[in-house]
């Protein structure tokens, strides 16, 4: 409703923010380096709150602990927008020059009083009305931070926009130490989005169904290029299952054990008739495919990583590969070769050369200047621009006025019931990382979490006769798999919480719901319905 | 102070900058191009003023001073001098008292090629000869065993950095000082066992120690010793330069077979600054960037998990295409690539290009999701590629 995905400010700004309101984000374990920033602006004065159904270790920070039921994150952040609204706490300048629907907003806000959100989350409403008397106080310098807890709910989109919509009345986009920042998760899950590694985007967030641009590819490319949109990874997974896909190329993705619903996306590698799997191990979805190319890792390529604050910064090669090893991007230009497209270039930085002429945004940035100056935040569209701190200064990065966006509650897909009675929540801990192919081979590690655990609230442990250590039964109506038991009040009653980096033990992700948003398809890793049983063995 | 007082500037060693209120006399020196050894001083941290390395002396108004340059304000018309004879004279003491309290700092193969070694740096600088005052005895040796962190306090200089950096910056407070004076030591909460304290294991303390007191301990021995030992008649000449922990740089070691590749962490999105070290071709283990923005700052992942799974001999090392029998038999390059281009092109030409898919990677560069999106739309004809940043 502004603009691109990515952090509108800096990580470094986090640490000057008056008010920090982390919501969907385990800081702490899953961005260590980023909770400093926070623990930095709590020790200078700042007033974090923390919006989580868990009591993460980062409320240990925190002011408030605003520990809501999982799910209800738009009662929350709707009942605080209406507080500030109904208060007038909002900055009406800002909403009149920079910002559009605000009267449609207020209208749709009228029932979300914080009575209304405390049936539906839980949540006393003094809560919600301190939290957004504290954040409206705070601004222009109030800074929110989200993460998966935000976007992997079936109304991720919704989510984002709710969280938008308080950042817009405050007028906290184009601001120092403010904004709205979604902490990115992956080495380079920005860039691969950046560099048009989309359906529906070409490099720089041009759009593929726009002629004027496919124009503008076309001629650089010297071919005509296909004026559909393309297809999902969730959607092609389907139309795998229906033989309409035929062959899936996958570099450098452990799908199998990362996507939710383990057995529908092994069902639909089956399904395909030809597989390539481009990956530094082999892996459960590698044993899948039909050919394995060996790639090299990132201490054996050159080429740029960017990171959650835009930052686009060069990883350098320090050693050879392995064996026959060749970085992805040698062997995607070997298969232009194959194909017979030879494309001409013959190193990243000639790659590079042909990003930034291409793609606006990043027209700035050469290997020279990264080499000379540091990493370079874009937008940067001039060799002599120094790169954008923070996004939407003077105007709303997508050149519009912020639009905001009346979204409604919507429960999860599933939720607990008789047969399933507790929520099932995943995320990250601290010294794992993702499916474990990484952490799972660095020595020391296995000593820091030696085995997955279901983390189980005191009450329910009680009621189910469980104790602390001992191995559990988690099912769900897609699969089942046998636990440690964690017995702690980080997570809530009525949920456990799981981390998926141990899948030869406990797949985390057979229990897992295949439920998307219906917006991005970004899979509802945060909610499903389980239920644990004791094994009863000694 | 006058207005016009505040702009006048301030000479370091014949060097004039300009001045501005609040600066500490340090960061002014800095400015000059000036430098001096600092032992406490974190530039993450509040100054502490304890190791006294940094003093300099000042004159304003006439008034001649010597001061310890990380705590003491700047002052316009300041005058600053960081190496008198007797200033000179007084670090070099300093530095020799320390030695008399620590066992040889040059022993571990690690102080002489990573580059928080700040200690060693200012003993070669200074010429600092050991056996200056009689030898006393040395803090004893935590019985430790967890699986990253070296805890030798036989070379504890006690500039208590560690527990400033993982009290103050990463809030952990998992490790304290107990006891007082010379009888101080470094203790975790509750058993003096790092795996049962609240260390996340972010190895800060391990890279602002400026002695290896607090070492690596999965590159324990992975780097060859340095030619030569610490020798003070004829101490070696330092060959590079890199950043250090107190934002200035620190010189190495002529430890010539380590080379340090600057590059970026392989983890999560926050993309903290690495330098991987390596020997004879082969990845030994890494350090923190502290030129980059994540300040030096790393947690478990960056810090010990960075290296040793590109050693792993699980590598895949060969193109492998699945037999009649379901099983991987290795191939040559030509080999798989033939095939595959062969399938693409057919299922393009018979099934028509949205019967192919290319996912591509959160993980990898961003020229290789540039050619591989690129490949899809331009070698198959389909818009069908996607990422796995919805998952």
């Amino acid at each position: 409703m502004v603009g691109k995905g990515a952090m509108s400010n800096s990580i470094e700004e986090i640490a000057g923010a008056d008010m920090i309101l982390v919501i969907g984000s385990n800081t702490t374990e899953a961005h260590p380096v980023i909770s400093l920033r926070m623990k930095k602006a709590v020790r200078n004065g700042a007033n974090l709150v923390v919006i989580d159904p868990r009591k993460i270790e980062l409320t240990r920070w925190a002011n408030r602990h605003v520990q809501l039921k999982i799910g209800t994150d738009i009662p929350v952040l709707n009942a605080m927008a209406h507080v500030i609204i109904k208060e007038k706490l909002y900055d009406a300048e800002y909403v009149a020059h920079r910002t559009e629907g605000f009267a449609a907003l207020s209208q749709h806000l009228e029932m979300y009083t914080p009575e209304f959100a405390e049936e539906l989350s839980c949540v006393p409403a003094e809560q919600i009305v301190s939290t957004a008397r504290e954040y409206a106080a705070a601004s222009p310098k109030a800074s929110i931070c989200y993460t998966l807890g935000i976007t992997e709910h079936s109304c991720g989109t919704h989510n984002v926009q709710a969280v938008g919509n308080l950042a817009l009345l405050c007028g906290n986009f184009g601001q120092e130490n403010a904004g709205v920042n979604p902490l990115r998760g992956q080495n380079n899950v920005q860039g691969v989005s950046d560099m048009g590694a989309l359906p529906t985007d070409l490099p720089g967030y041009q759009k593929v169904e726009k002629p004027e641009v496919r124009e503008k590819f076309e001629k650089a490319w010297g071919v005509p290029l296909p004026k559909r949109r393309g297809i999902t990874k969730i959607t092609a997974m389907d139309q795998m299952i229906k033989g309409d896909v035929k062959a899936v190329f996958i570099m450098g993705e452990n799908t199998v054990v990362s996507d939710p619903c383990s057995g529908h996306s092994k069902h639909a590698l089956e399904a395909a008739e030809f597989v390539v799997v481009q990956d530094i191990f082999m892996n459960d979805t590698a044993r899948l495919a039909d050919v394995v190319l060996p790639a090299a890792a990132f201490a054996e390529v050159d080429g740029t990583f960017t990171n959650s604050e835009r930052r686009v910064q060069r990883v350098r090669k320090a050693v050879e590969p392995p064996g026959e090893a060749r970085a992805d991007w040698r062997i995607l230009l070997d298969l232009f070769e194959y194909m017979r497209m030879p494309q001409g270039l013959e190193t990243p930085s000639d790659v590079w050369d042909e990003v930034a002429a291409l793609a606006p945004i990043l027209s700035g940035i050469s290997y020279e200047r990264l080499d000379k100056e540091g990493g370079i935040q874009w937008p940067c569209p001039t060799p002599d621009h120094p790169g954008t701190v923070f996004l939407h200064q003077d105007q709303m990065d997508s050149g519009l006025p912020g639009q905001f966006a009346p979204v409604d509650h919507i429960p999860p897909v599933e939720e607990p019931d008789d047969d399933y009675p507790l929520f099932l929540t995943t995320g990250r801990r601290r010294s794992t990382y993702h499916t474990g192919t990484q952490t799972g081979r660095a020595i020391g590690f296995e000593e820091l979490v030696p085995h997955e655990m279901a983390e189980l609230n005191p009450v329910d442990a009680v009621a189910l006769g469980i104790e602390d250590g001992e191995m559990v039964r988690v099912s769900s109506r897609r699969g089942s798999l046998d636990i440690h038991a964690r017995v702690t009040d980080r997570s809530p009653k009525g949920a456990i919480f799981m981390a998926f980096a141990h899948p030869d033990t406990a797949p985390t992700n057979v229990l897992t719901i295949d439920a998307y948003d219906f917006i991005t398809e970004t899979p509802e890793f945060k909610a499903c319905a389980v239920r644990v049983e004791k094994l009863g063995v000694g | 102070m006058s207005s016009l007082a505040t702009e006048a500037p301030i000479d370091v060693n014949g060097v004039i900058v300009p001045s501005r209120p609040g600066r500490r006399v340090l960061a002014v020196l800095r400015d000059a191009g000036a430098s001096v050894p600092t032992l406490c001083f974190d530039d993450r941290l509040e100054p502490q003023g304890t190791c006294r390395m940094c003093l300099v002396e000042v004159e304003v108004d006439g008034r001649v001073e010597t001061v310890a340059s990380c705590t003491a304000l700047s002052e316009p018309g300041m005058s600053v001098r960081t190496h008198t004879d007797e200033i000179v004279e007084y670090r070099k003491i300093l530095l020799e008292m320390l030695l008399s309290e620590i066992e040889d700092p040059f022993r571990t193969s690690q102080a002489a090629a990573l580059g928080n070694h700040e200690f060693q740096a200012a003993v070669r600088e200074y010429g600092a000869q050991a056996d200056t005052f009689n030898p006393i005895e040395c803090r004893a040796k935590a019985d430790d065993l967890n699986p990253f962190i070296s805890r030798d306090y036989d070379l504890c200089i006690s500039c208590f950095r560690c527990t400033n950096i993982c009290n103050d910056w990463e809030q952990a407070s998992a490790i304290t000082v107990a006891g007082r004076g010379q009888d101080s030591t470094i203790f975790s909460k509750f058993n003096n066992l790092l795996m049962e304290s609240p260390c996340t294991f972010c190895g800060q303390c391990v890279n602002t120690c400026p002695t290896g007191a607090l070492s690596n301990r999965k590159m324990a021995g992975t780097i060859t010793p340095a030619p030569m030992g610490w020798n003070a008649d004829s101490p070696p000449e330092a060959t590079i330069s890199i950043p250090a922990p107190s934002g200035d740089t620190v010189q190495l070691g002529p430890e010539t077979s380590v080379h340090r590749t600057s590059t970026i962490c392989p983890y999560c999105g926050v993309g903290c600054g690495i330098n991987l070290i390596t020997q004879d071709g082969e990845l030994v283990g890494s350090e923190p960037d502290f030129s980059a923005p994540s300040l030096g700052s790393l947690c478990v992942k960056g810090q010990f998990g960075s290296w040793d799974f590109i050693n792993s001999d699980e590598r895949l090392k060969t193109p492998l295409i699945k037999n009649a029998h379901g099983e991987f038999e290795p191939v040559s390059w030509d080999t798989a690539l033939a095939l595959i281009s062969d399938k693409l092109k057919h299922y393009r030409d018979v099934n028509g290009p949205d019967s192919l898919v290319f996912w591509s990677s959160a993980r990898t560069t961003s020229e290789s999701n540039y050619l591989a999106q690129k490949f899809t739309r331009v070698a198959l004809g389909t818009n069908n590629v996607d990422n796995c940043s919805r998952t």
